[in-house]
């Protein structure tokens, strides 16, 4: 039985800190967590399938043509090899997230440096690797493929233009102003598993092991793709080895398994190289970003200006949404907001952790600091003074707002000191030494979810969905919340995800995965109590369980009298997502130390306050904040996607070359959580928190780069070349 | 007489394909894929093992070469009814996160336990000589071949700091 459940409306009921069980919240260790420190917990290449067959993509050479021939005959003969896939299915792009249809498909046409165009398969992956790297591949090149997003007209995304008073009147009439351009580069997700799928018929059934994050989309995308109906695929995504957004649609390797699989009539499993997963799946646009911000003498903000340019390649919706949070994170009634998309020929550019706000706060927040500067105002201070009662455009107001208290909460942590704003103040040896922070947003998103809960007649329950856990800590906050609901431990708890056979999750992405399937797995909670409370004669609000028993002692065992009571809670967010302007806040705070000669940056010390709703777990909510905050570093030192200018094909296209941080990188974090209730957010008054840890994170680093040394950079990520040239003599 | 491997504390033969990498033979022929491959260039540590008392990246080898050698996986370290002391410390502090890059932090770390005992120095060791002391940035250093996308270093690096000093930290 389903139970649904529309949300038009808040709901500060906060029933979950009503219930007894005690399980809610606590700092519990991850539930699946022993299989994955033992290394049996099994990830997508890592089922042992019988007579798979092995496959390598191969990719494209040229920036922009088409593929005259394919010379099948050049490898077919070499050891081991069984066939060479080229079919016109074969996807060239990954799909963006919730997408729910085909990417780009036909190899035959090539649109970036890279792309795949074929799929050689062989007995053994040495044998299949060798094969890809002799197939002998014909073009004809379309010279001349735009590479460089500053030397096209760029398309203006018009639904988030914002056109409101006068800017430049307020800019010229400003006590304090600041028209400052930054650039960031292009980020990989870098997750630390490969794509990879491995494909299986069963005459016209189709399963997958794949390494995706929205199971749900990604069998729609897979259907459509193959052009077969979804209820003959089954995908399975148990154990996900990182996503941050490179995984929320199919890519290349999934239907390229699958048709290969029904070509040789046999299973076939493809991972892709680590080369692979950096130039064909996703990648962060680079942007340039000019922003404008008029003050009034005492910091008020009069006017507002972001504007921001963005690439991607022909027919890619996705545009980086750099301005999401700059349409509400501070006042100004004169406001100029704009996003510009160049079209190029690099490789796909779509989701990377933190869409929007990764590139647009960093950007943002260093203005503000700009600001501060001028103004001669505390940081802390200005942004405490530009707090907007509403949504300064769309007059929404908000669910709930917690960026004061993550401010001042922060900066007493991290011993704030107003006094030290004067940069080049204190130096050991060859270090400058300085302090910087930064405001944070994330915009909160939620989405339609089921899952199904059984209390089982053992007094024990079980929840199933679709939905992944990514390194989110899904499994373990879901027996979180049908535990303390249900009266349970969570080790009577089991949790089934990743599986298209249970009801159809939310996905992990956007950071709505815990707030959308927590609150699916609420409702069919609150169903099962609805009819645990009738068998004793009570209402659900008076049935307390705890322990597996009732408040007067009778066990769910006996209540359930030999048969299992499963629900299915099936979440649907209504008018509350008109209603409100919803987000996460929080503030950043850091401590770096500069060097005067070699300009390299370290970070010695990171604080980040953060509220974020109902925290489900502390243990897992503050791991996703430090992986926030070491994203923040990789902004803000080391990250860049670099690109060759001739004909756009990504370089440093390995982990190597992409710098992510490594421990030496990272130092000691603290995270302050400022619990709260956001009932317009969730029925469970939760919200995200994957993502918010990296929004403005970098803006911290950078500021306190400026007051280390006092070279104030707009380039991030600032790399030793470049504060060095920017620093004082 | 053909080549053998034990893993584990189990002999077996090598493989014939003398291109099949120590962590392919391992994941692949031998079906141990706690061992992770991230990378295949020696890039991020994920298939960390140790081989021979010594921890190595396993993609960056033949399988050919380690005739007679003896290897320990994350599978050889703890299970999940007897975790190591490592392993059960990395799910108390959180560790990891999506978890694929965990086996090879624990048999890295496993390792490093082993080289700070014998005062192996490192870049942030204090001197060259004589007794390491055991600090949270020798930790990082040693650590910093093993790469972590999710963000969990500075749990991690809680972990072994318990596990190396005995919770005397």
């Amino acid at each position: 039985m389903t139970v649904h459940f529309k949300q038009n409306e808040p709901d500060n009921s906060n029933r979950l800190d009503g219930m007894k069980q005690g399980v809610l919240g606590k700092p519990l260790p991850r539930i699946e967590g022993l299989a994955k420190v033992t290394g049996t917990a099994p990830y997508a290449a890592e089922y042992p399938i019988d007579d798979c067959a092995e496959g390598v993509l191969v990719t494209a050479t040229i920036t922009r043509g088409e593929v005259t021939s394919i010379d099948r005959t050049s490898v077919l003969s070499m050891p081991g090899v069984i066939a060479v896939v080229d079919d016109e299915k074969l996807c060239t792009r990954a799909a963006q997230g919730t997408a729910n249809e085909a990417p780009m498909q036909g190899p035959g046409q090539v649109c970036y440096w890279g792309q795949p165009i074929a799929l050689v398969v062989a007995e053994s992956f040495e044998q299949a690797r060798d094969a890809a790297k002799h197939l002998s591949v014909e073009y004809r090149e379309d010279e001349g493929a735009p590479v460089d997003p500053d030397a096209v007209e760029p398309e203006e995304q018009e639904d988030e233009t914002v056109h409101q008073g006068d800017l430049a009147h307020a800019m010229a009439e400003a006590a304090h102003s600041v028209d400052v351009t930054y650039t960031t580069k292009g980020h990989a997700s870098a997750a630390m598993e490969p794509h990879a799928a491995i494909a299986e018929w069963d005459g016209d059934k189709l399963t997958v092991h794949a390494s995706l994050q929205m199971l749900n989309y990604n069998i729609s995308e897979l259907a459509d793709a193959l052009d077969i109906e979804e209820e003959n695929i089954r995908l399975i995504s148990r154990f996900v080895g990182g996503g941050f957004g490179s995984k929320l649609g199919i890519s290349e390797e999934v239907v390229a398994a699958a048709l290969a699989a029904k070509q040789v009539g046999r299973p076939v499993r493809v991972v892709q190289s680590r080369q692979q997963v950096f130039q064909t799946v996703m990648r962060r646009s680079e942007t340039t970003q000019r922003l404008r911000l008029a003050a009034d003498s005492d910091g008020t903000l009069t006017g507002f200006g972001h504007e921001a340019l963005v690439s991607n390649l022909p027919g890619e919706t996705f545009a980086e949404p750099v301005l999401q949070s700059s349409h509400f994170m501070y006042g100004g009634e004169n406001r100029e907001l704009m996003l510009n998309v160049a079209r190029i020929h690099r490789m796909t550019a779509g989701s990377v952790r933190a869409p929007g706000e990764a590139v647009g706060m960093p950007a943002l927040e260093g203005a503000m600091d700009v600001l501060a500067e001028k103004a001669g105002i505390d940081p802390v201070e200005l942004r405490l003074r530009n707090i907007p009662e509403k949504n300064p455009e769309e007059g929404l107001p908000f669910s709930s707002h917690k960026l004061a208290e993550c401010l001042k909460q922060g900066a007493e942590a991290f011993g704030w000191d107003r006094a030290s704003r004067k940069p080049r103040q204190r130096r050991e040896g060859e270090w400058w030494i300085g302090t910087g922070m930064a405001g944070a947003a994330r915009v909160h998103n939620i989405s339609e979810a089921k899952a199904r809960v059984t209390l089982k007649a053992d007094g024990t329950a079980l929840v199933e969905t679709d939905m992944t856990d990514i390194g989110t800590g899904t499994y373990t906050i879901l027996a979180q919340i049908a535990g303390e609901m249900l009266g349970l431990d969570t080790e009577q708890v089991l949790v089934e995800l990743g599986d298209t056979r249970h009801p159809r999750g939310p996905g992990s992405g956007g950071s709505w995965g815990a707030a959308s399937i927590g609150s699916a797995v609420y409702i069919a909670c609150k169903a099962i109590r609805e009819e645990l409370a009738a068998k004793i004669g009570a209402s659900e609000e008076e049935l307390d369980l705890r322990e597996g028993k009732t408040a007067s002692g009778e066990a769910l065992t006996d209540l359930l009298e030999g048969k299992d009571l499963a629900r299915e809670g099936h979440y649907e967010p209504g008018d509350i997502e008109d209603d409100y302007t919803a987000s996460g806040f929080g503030a950043f705070f850091a401590e770096v130390r500069v060097n005067h000669y070699t300009g390299e940056t370290r970070v010695d010390r990171m604080l980040g306050a953060f509220g974020f709703g109902r925290v489900l777990n502390a243990k897992t909510a503050r791991s996703q904040c430090i992986g926030g905050i070491t994203w923040s570093i990789g902004v803000a030192l080391t990250e860049a996607l670099e690109f060759d200018p001739r004909d756009g094909h990504l370089v440093n296209c390995d982990l190597a070359e992409y710098h992510v941080p490594v421990h030496r990188d990272v130092p000691d974090l603290e995270i302050v959580l400022v619990e709260e209730r956001d009932g317009a957010a969730s029925p469970i008054q939760a919200k995200g928190i994957g993502e918010l840890g990296m929004c403005g994170g970098a803006a911290a680093i950078a500021n306190a780069i400026y007051n280390a040394c006092g070279a104030r950079l707009y380039d991030y990520p600032m790399t030793p070349d470049r504060v060095l040239a920017a620093m004082p003599d | 007489m053909t080549e053998m491997i034990s893993v584990n504390g189990t002999a077996h033969p090598l493989p014939e394909d003398p291109r099949v990498s120590l962590l392919d033979f391992l994941r692949h022929d031998l079906g141990l894929t706690g061992t992770k491959k991230g990378c295949d260039h020696g890039q991020c540590g994920a298939c960390t093992i140790i081989v021979n008392g010594i921890r190595i990246n396993s993609c960056l080898t033949l399988a050919a070469m380690h005739d007679g050698d003896s290897v320990t996986t994350i599978e050889g370290l703890g299970t999940p009814d007897e975790p190591s002391a490592l392993q059960r410390a990395f799910l108390e502090y959180d560790g990891f996160q999506c978890g694929y890059c965990t086996p090879g932090q624990i048999c890295s770390a496993t390792a490093l336990l082993e080289e700070l005992a014998v005062n192996w120095p490192s870049d942030a060791s204090e001197c060259l000589e004589g007794r390491i002391a055991i600090t949270r940035e020798e930790i990082r250093e040693r650590m910093s071949g093993n790469l972590c996308r999710c963000g969990a270093y500075a749990n991690i690096v809680a972990a072994i700091e318990e596990v190396a000093t005995g919770g005397k930290s």
